[in-house]
C-alpha cells in the first residue's frame, strides 16, 4: 500500500516531514484516522495528541494546540499554531506549568492548563511506547 | 605634559570606549537582522497551507460575506490601532517613523469621524502615549527583539475580543496594524495595514495563487472550519508584522549604530590631530625658552 507523506508546520517553523502508514488526529468531531488513499479532507484539530505510525512500524506523538489539517491525495498537511515532538517536551516544565496554572485561581488560565496537560499526556504516552 | 594636551588626551580615550559600544552594537544587530529573516521564512509555510486552507473553507461555505470577520460595518465608530515600536532605542528614527506614521493614521480616521483606539507594542511607543497622557488600548512589551507566536497570539486575541465586542460595550468596528516593512538589509519602510474587516479574496497570497484544491470534505463544516482559521490568520498577521519590526528594528539598529561608529572615528582622527599639535605647541615653546634663556646668559 501507498505511503502518506506527511508534514507538520507550525506558525514559527517548518516541524517535521516524512513518510508514514497512518495518522490519528483529533478533531471537534471525535478521533479521526488517516490511512493513504483517503478522501480530501480538511478539518480543524483541537488541543490533543497527534498520532503518525512511520513506515519502519514505530510511532510518533506530537503535541497539537490548535490548529487544522488537509489531506489531499496521499498527502497530508498537518498545520498547527504551536506544536511540539513529544522528544521536545520538557516533562518537568509542563508539570510547573500546570501547578503553577491550577494555583491562579484568581484568574484560572483554562488555556494554559489544558496546554500542559496535553504536553504531559503526550510526553506519558511517547515514554509508554518506548 | 601639558594640561590641554591632557584634556585631549582624555577626550581622546571616552570616544574610544564608545567606539567601542557602538561597533559591538553595530556587529550585534547585524547578526540579528539574519535570524530574524530565518524566523521570517521559517513562518512563511504556516501562512501558505493556511492561504490555501481558507481559500477552500471560504469556496466551500455557503455565504463569506455575512461572516461576522468579513462584513463591513456601515457606520464605522472606533478602530483599533496596533502601533508596533521597539523596547531599547539607539535604532535612529525607527520608533518616531512609525508612531508618526501613526499619528497620520489617526488624522485620517478622524476625518472620518472615527476613533482611534492605539494598542502599543514596545517600551518606546508606550513612552511617547504615557508622556502624553492618551489612553491606549493595549501595551505590549519585552519581546520586540525577538517575538515569539505566544505573544503575537495574545496580541491577537485581544484584538479579536475588541473586534467582536460591540461598539456599545466599548468595542472596534476595524483593526489596523502600523509596522515597518523589511525590504532589504538598507530599505525599511512603514506601512499599514487594515486586517479587520478581512479582504480574504484579493489580499490572499501573491504567489501559487493559481494553486487548485481538491473538493475537501469539510470536518466540521466548512462554516465552522472557516470560523476556526479565520482567526488564525488573524493572528499570524500580527505574527508577521512582529517578525517583520524587528528584522527591521535590527537593521535600523544596525544602521544608527554604524554612523555612530563613523562619527566616532573622525572625531578621534580630529582630536588625535589637536593633541599633536597641542604637544608641538609644548615643544616649540619650551625650546624658545631654553634659547631665550641661553641667549640671556651668553650676553650677560
Amino acid at each position: 500500500m501507498a505511503d502518506l507523506t506527511v508534514s507538520i508546520v507550525s506558525a514559527e517553523r517548518a516541524l517535521w516531514s516524512g513518510e508514514a502508514k497512518s495518522v490519528v488526529a483529533k478533531t471537534p468531531e471525535g478521533e479521526i484516522g488517516i490511512l493513504a488513499g483517503h478522501e480530501p479532507v480538511l478539518a480543524l484539530l483541537v488541543e490533543g495528541p497527534l498520532r503518525i505510525e512511520k513506515t519502519d512500524g514505530s510511532k510518533m506523538l506530537v503535541a497539537i494546540h490548535g490548529g487544522f489539517f488537509s489531506v489531499s491525495g496521499n498527502a497530508i498537511n498537518v498545520i498547527a499554531e504551536v506544536a511540539e515532538l513529544a522528544q521536545d517536551i520538557n516533562l518537568e516544565r509542563a508539570k510547573a506549568a500546570l501547578a503553577r496554572a491550577q494555583a491562579a485561581t484568581v484568574e484560572p488560565d483554562d488555556a494554559a492548563i489544558r496546554r500542559a496537560e496535553t504536553r504531559i499526556s503526550v510526553a506519558g504516552l511517547a515514554s509508554a511506547a518506548r | 605634559m601639558g594640561a590641554q594636551q591632557r584634556v585631549f588626551r582624555r577626550r581622546i580615550r571616552s570616544v574610544q570606549a564608545t567606539k567601542k559600544i557602538t561597533k559591538a552594537m553595530e556587529l550585534i544587530a547585524s547578526s540579528r537582522i539574519v535570524k530574524a529573516q530565518q524566523r521570517l521564512d521559517a513562518s512563511l509555510p504556516y501562512l501558505q497551507h493556511l492561504m490555501a486552507a481558507i481559500n477552500a473553507a471560504a469556496t466551500g461555505a455557503s455565504d463569506v460575506s455575512k461572516h461576522p470577520l468579513m462584513a463591513n460595518p456601515d457606520n464605522r465608530v472606533k478602530a483599533a490601532v496596533l502601533v508596533v515600536t521597539a523596547d531599547r532605542g539607539l535604532a535612529g528614527a525607527y520608533s518616531a517613523n512609525t508612531l508618526r506614521e501613526a499619528e497620520g493614521l489617526y488624522a485620517n480616521l478622524r476625518n472620518d469621524s472615527v476613533t482611534a483606539i492605539p494598542f502599543v507594542v514596545g517600551r518606546k511607543g508606550v513612552a511617547y502615549y504615557k508622556f502624553r497622557e492618551r489612553a491606549v488600548g493595549g501595551e505590549y512589551t519585552g519581546f520586540t527583539d525577538q517575538p515569539t507566536y505566544a505573544d503575537a497570539k495574545r496580541i491577537g486575541e485581544d484584538l479579536l475580543n475588541a473586534f467582536l465586542t460591540p461598539v456599545e460595550e466599548g468595542g472596534v468596528d476595524e483593526i489596523h496594524i502600523v509596522y515597518t516593512h523589511f525590504v532589504n538589509m538598507g530599505t525599511q519602510e512603514v506601512r499599514i495595514r487594515r486586517v479587520l474587516p478581512l479582504e480574504v479574496v484579493d489580499e490572499v497570497i501573491e504567489k501559487d495563487s493559481a494553486m487548485p484544491f481538491p473538493l475537501y470534505e469539510f470536518e466540521p463544516e466548512a462554516e465552522t472550519v472557516l470560523d476556526g482559521l479565520l482567526p488564525q490568520y488573524i493572528q499570524h498577521s500580527v505574527y508577521s508584522a512582529l517578525l517583520m519590526s524587528a528584522a527591521s528594528e535590527h537593521a535600523a539598529r544596525r544602521r544608527a549604530m554604524k554612523s555612530a561608529t563613523d562619527n566616532a572615528e573622525d572625531l578621534i582622527r580630529t582630536l588625535t590631530r589637536q593633541a599633536n599639535q597641542a604637544r608641538q605647541a609644548e615643544i616649540t615653546q619650551e625650546i624658545s625658552e631654553i634659547v631665550g634663556g641661553a641667549d640671556a646668559l651668553a650676553s650677560s
